[in-house]
């Protein structure tokens, strides 16, 4: 449109900048921790700091190595999220093939029940959730952190409302006349076409589960459990910090999400957007 | 749908029933055992999510409601309770540190909350409108990273960029103030440095809300782009015609047509911004929220409370109280501005 004329006319020049500046402001951040990832510590405090990429990266890495078992708590985190993703695609849509299929008595009061779980504050749930983990027996395990979430109110509605607007009951019953069980038509039918829902599900969980810092936080006690959250705010305590160390942790710990954002980022954007229902 | 029904299936014994009307999805079962199968099919395909209903959401919550009024220290286990009645919630309504968290909290919603909205909606339109599509998506989406990263990680990295002494934010100031031009505006840098952003009660508020505003902004101009997307061009067209110049068809036109998204984002950002916890949480070092309780935000103190203290009676009554004040501003937000926003202005 406005582009069309190539004169720089104030009002582009000021659209450009405010939209150049947005941009400088988001990626800063960044690209400062990938570079103080690079520095030595003498160099991160000298005034002014280094605006350049330093060569000390494998010192850094070695110092991160030795405040923090950094592969196994990648691992953990990794575990972590990978179990709670793909139980949350599977059960959640197994729950919405539920509420999709069959009409049954009480079905709508556990689908309102389900509907009104959503708007219950995360914060609200925190003491409750400390207490039901610590009552089974579970302080101090991953699996309290992944499971809680595998069949959660959110997956199951996004992967509801989908099947409603993307599946007929007609396909159902052509598919049960042929003499599928439920679970075979679930399995062979549904599964194949709620294939965006249940990435969607995926690329949610996965990303809350990966930077999830609160459920750790509260569960999980020694050091060799913890997830890369965790780890790295409990190296920020440290007397002397080696913040070239912590920086490149920090660092390394993006790097996975931000590998894939760069691939799938649309996906990622529009499974994130409609996650956020869940807030 | 009448053929399939009637269309042969030999493996099948339920086809010697007559066709069934469309209403009856499963059909009448033979046996008793396949009756009661059947009956109880719905329920197993629901059922992980009962029972993880049930352990992690209702039964917690409940307890929790008991909880609010009982003394505890989980470390003495179960047996360790005692009933309190309402003193905890007594005790709350006396407690200056609850009082300042939720000050605290409320300055926070707000100053980190508006600035996100007044600079994510300009940026949408101007992505939307004033950018080729292909290069509209990579901008958006490079806004987009900071809502993806661990909010642990972003607050470690200004966590550094704030540093009093050697921390970026500070140097460019002062290097600022150096520069030729508007080296005047920044005249006062040299005199205050080194500026303590963390560590000066009146300043924690601020940097935890920049924080805030950074991560989330780019979220909000997602689904404003993609608020902006869906006016038709010839609404545009039609004020054009009137005679209304870009920034009156951006004003009259294309906000009142995106008002749902506005209502939608508001909202999470309403619910979202008054449970801070993991900002303030680093960048205050997981200290009593910083110097003065400047950066104890409700959820916080909470977390303080509970597992600090150890006195999860009270933290449970807090958190009924926290919950009470977000479906109360929810409410109010939904009161004055549910009908519009739902509806939009079409």
């Amino acid at each position: 449109m406005s582009t069309k004329s190539l004169s720089l006319s104030a009002t582009a020049t000021a659209k450009y900048g405010f939209l150049i500046v947005s941009v400088l402001i988001t990626i800063f951040p960044f690209v400062w921790v990938a570079m103080m990832g690079s520095h030595t510590r003498a160099e991160i405090f000298s005034a002014p700091p280094p605006f350049y990429f330093g060569d000390d990266i494998l010192n850094n890495y070695q110092r991160l190595l030795e405040i923090m078992p950094f592969w196994l708590v990648l691992w953990n985190s990794l575990t972590v999220a990978t179990l709670g993703t793909i139980g949350a695609v599977f059960f959640c849509s197994l729950c919405a093939y539920g509420f999709f299929a069959f009409e049954f008595r009480g079905k709508n009061i556990v689908f309102g029940l389900m509907v009104a779980s959503m708007m219950v504050p995360p914060v609200l749930m925190l003491i409750p959730f400390f207490l039901t983990v610590k009552f089974l027996g579970l302080l101090d395990t991953h699996f309290a952190i992944w499971f809680p979430g595998v069949a959660n109110a959110f997956g199951i509605f996004l992967v509801r409302q989908y099947m409603v607007s993307s599946i007929s009951k007609e396909l159902l019953d052509a598919a049960k006349i042929d003499g599928c069980s439920h679970f075979r038509i679930f399995w062979s039918v549904v599964m194949p076409l709620i294939k965006p829902a249940m990435a969607t599900v995926g690329i949610v969980m996965f990303i809350g589960l990966w930077n999830n810092f609160l459920s750790p936080l509260i569960v999980l006690s020694s050091p060799d459990k913890y997830v890369l959250t965790l780890a790295l705010r409990s190296v920020q305590s440290f007397a002397n910090t080696p913040w070239g160390a912590v920086m490149l942790g920090t660092f390394l710990s993006m790097l996975p999400l931000l590998i894939a954002f760069l691939f799938f980022s649309r996906q990622m954007m529009a499974g994130l957007t409609a996650g956020a229902v869940k807030g | 749908m009448s053929d399939q029904a009637l269309s042969p299936a030999p493996r099948s014994a339920e086809t010697s029933h007559p066709p069934l009307p469309e209403t009856h999805f499963i059909r009448p079962p033979k046996k008793r055992g396949r009756r009661l199968f059947n009956s109880l099919q719905p329920w197993l395909f629901i059922s992980p999510f009962i029972i993880i209903f049930c352990l992690f959401t209702l039964f917690p919550l409940t307890f929790s409601v008991y909880l609010s009024f009982q003394e505890w220290n989980p470390v003495t286990g179960l047996s360790g309770m005692n009933y309190v009645g309402v003193q905890n919630y007594v005790e709350a309504y006396d407690d200056p540190w609850l009082w300042k968290s939720l000050y605290n909290t409320f300055w926070l919603a707000i100053v980190s909350g508006v600035p996100q909205h007044l600079i994510a909606v300009p940026v949408a339109y101007l992505l939307v409108y004033a950018v080729r599509s292909s290069l509209r998506h990579v901008l958006t989406a490079t806004m987009f990273i900071p809502f993806i990263t661990s909010t642990v990680a972003v607050a470690l990295i200004f966590y550094s960029i704030y540093s009093a002494n050697t921390g970026i934010l500070n140097q460019m100031l002062l290097g600022a103030s150096k520069l030729p031009l508007i080296g005047a505006l920044f005249a006062w840098v040299p005199d205050v440095m080194p500026i303590k952003w963390l560590t000066k009660s009146d300043l924690i508020k601020p940097a935890i809300a920049a924080v805030v505003i950074w991560k989330y902004t780019g979220f909000n101009i997602v689904i404003y782009s993609a608020g902006f997307v869906t006016v038709p061009q010839d609404v545009y067209d039609a004020a054009k015609v009137d005679g209304c110049n870009r920034l009156q068809q951006f004003w009259h036109v294309a906000l009142p047509m995106i008002r749902p998204f506005i209502f939608f984002a508001m909202t999470l950002t309403i619910i979202g911004n008054l449970q801070l916890f993991e900002e303030p949480f680093i960048l205050t070092s997981g200290d009593t929220g910083g110097v003065g309780q400047a950066g104890l935000t409700t959820s916080y103190y909470l977390y303080l409370v509970g597992w600090e203290w150890l006195e999860m009676g009270a933290a449970a009554a807090i958190s009924w109280i926290l919950f009470l004040i977000i479906a109360i501003a929810t409410s109010i937000h939904f009161y004055f501005n549910g009908r519009k926003g739902m509806e939009g202005n079409r």
